[in-house]
């Protein structure tokens, strides 16, 4: 496989999509704001009970931080370019280039985490580090848990692209109005702890919430970073991540050959 | 006065009927707009599933809450569509033909959409807003109630006031509108729970400059008895509703300044 040429894709989409500065900064001020929020609703909860809790609060409200800095990488939506590619018809073009069409989208779907979340990333982490007063602030990990964050955090990227490119070979058929896919944001929202972090979610539930492909997203490199899992157990997590990665891109894959053979092109 | 009425629902019925154009699309979106908000109200629940009380308040109580501000805004979203799309009216220059009508501009700029696919929004709030009012602890008079309604039409109001301000904004910058959804879906973030909960700095930001404060919490302060009630005079919690629409009246004069200073694009 030619890597230069997918390199390249993400490289341009990425220079791109860094150039929108000022929705960033505007992206800002939103995310720190629902940060805020969610942390002193959790802290209000916390101060109602007295009982043991699966995650410390300073390891949720960090839980929460870590969730608001890297919201750009969270699924939520398709490459709205490659819905308006297939909504003129365009899309006849890309099937043109001597490349596998999967690996083109998944590169843009690369760049189009990666650019809003270094944008957004790098404030946000900054203040919820150094900034805040301490009881709302995101503390500093040992190396260790920064170490394995990253490593969840690269697995939580593919995870996101896959789950992204779904969105964009769906957009094949839901144009017509079909497709359950439509409630996949609100899906990924919730059970990748975007809501709520996912370990206050009732204990019986934990199972069954970490056997689904969406904790790879948010949860597992929050709970890494802010120590709530053991450095240790990140071969499994990461395992979990590749392990769906590899799912939903050969279902993605044979989604897209099923769709391309019934695409009719309308001229123009 | 009649004659603007009839206009304005003249352009609901027009944009109602474009956005049914493809029936099967539309039953589509406004499921998966219900989805999105059901599923958010899964966290609320959760947290009480595990905290038993967000500090005295049950979960009933703040399901009152989180219904009352979600039917607001859904009502809002729906109903002040316009102002919340009029940056690109304003990008494009077609805002020239707004002003050469001889109607007023809220009047058009509110008819340009009317969003209907917020009902998905609106029925969610509604259940959780009925399952509360069923599971209190307190049986309502219909004067209680008849407050719930005016505290809901108030935020209504309030909120369409935000969304104002932000068309405003985009006669000046076109780049900086999202700043506004700190005020807008956070406004909605914070004010689905009771807002003595927060320190005392947020909650003043949220009762003194965007008095969200007065279109739940005070008002359900003297329905649901709580004994900070008694600290107000008695009359606070039940004029408070005003506050929406007099918030509403200050945006709307800070949006005729705005139309006042608008250059178009000449495009």
């Amino acid at each position: 496989m030619n890597t230069k040429v997918y390199r390249a894709i993400i490289r341009l989409r990425f220079l791109l999509l860094v150039q929108y500065r000022a929705a960033a900064l505007a992206g800002i001020s939103t995310q720190f704001m629902f940060g805020f929020v969610k942390v002193m609703v959790l802290e209000a909860f916390y101060l109602s009970s007295t009982t043991a809790q699966p995650m410390s609060l300073q390891q949720a409200i960090g839980y929460v931080w870590l969730g608001q800095a890297m919201l750009g990488m969270l699924p939520w939506n398709g490459d709205a370019d490659i819905q308006a590619l297939i909504r003129s018809g365009n899309v006849a073009y890309e099937l043109c280039r001597p490349l596998d069409l999967y690996n083109q989208w998944y590169a843009r779907a690369i760049a189009l985490r990666v650019a809003p979340t270094l944008l957004r990333a790098v404030p946000l982490f900054l203040i919820s580090l150094f900034v805040l007063p301490s009881r709302y602030s995101l503390s500093v990990p040992t190396l260790s848990s920064l170490a394995v964050w990253i490593l969840a955090t690269i697995g939580a990227l593919l995870l996101g692209c896959a789950i992204t490119n779904l969105m964009n070979i769906s957009m094949l058929w839901t144009i017509s109005g079909e497709g359950i896919i439509r409630l996949l944001p609100a899906v990924v929202t919730v059970f990748s702890g975007m809501t709520i972090p996912l370990p206050l979610f009732p204990n019986w539930s934990h199972k069954i919430l970490e056997l689904l492909p969406f904790a790879g997203l948010v949860d597992t490199p929050a709970r890494f970073f802010t120590g709530q899992l053991d450095p240790n157990q990140i071969w499994l997590f990461l395992a979990r991540q590749l392990i769906w990665t590899a799912i939903l891109i050969i279902w993605g894959r044979w989604l897209l050959a099923r769709g391309l053979r019934r695409v009719v092109v309308q001229g123009g | 006065m009649k004659d603007s009425l009839t206009l304005y629902l003249r352009y609901v019925s027009v944009s109602m009927r474009s956005q049914m154009q493809y029936p099967a699309s539309f039953v589509m979106m406004v499921v998966g707009n219900l989805v999105v908000n059901a599923v958010e109200f899964l966290g609320v629940w959760a947290l009480f599933a595990r905290f038993g009380s967000l500090r005295d308040w049950s979960l009933p109580e703040v399901a009152l809450f989180y219904g009352m501000v979600h039917v607001a805004f859904a009502v809002s979203e729906a109903a002040a569509r316009g102002f919340d799309i009029l940056h690109r009216q304003v990008k494009s220059g077609e805002f020239d033909r707004i002003l050469l009508r001889p109607r007023s501009t809220v009047l058009q700029v509110m008819g340009l959409e009317f969003q209907l696919l917020r009902v998905g929004r609106l029925s969610q709030g509604l259940v959780v807003l009925l399952w509360a009012l069923t599971n209190l602890d307190v049986a309502l008079t219909p004067i209680q109630i008849l407050l719930i309604l005016a505290a809901i039409a108030g935020g209504a109001l309030l909120f369409s006031g935000l969304f104002v301000l932000q068309a405003t904004m985009s006669f000046w910058s076109l780049e900086t509108l999202e700043l506004m959804n700190v005020l807008t879906y956070g406004g909605v973030e914070t004010a689905q729970v009771p807002v003595s909960i927060y320190r005392s700095w947020f909650q003043n930001l949220f009762t003194w400059f965007v008095p969200l404060a007065s279109i739940n919490y005070l008002p359900l302060m003297a329905i649901l008895d709580r004994p900070e009630a008694h600290t107000l005079p008695v009359w606070v919690p039940w004029l408070s509703p005003l506050a929406g629409p007099v918030f509403l009246l200050v945006c709307l004069q800070v949006w005729n300044f705005g139309v006042r200073h608008y250059h178009s694009t000449g495009s």
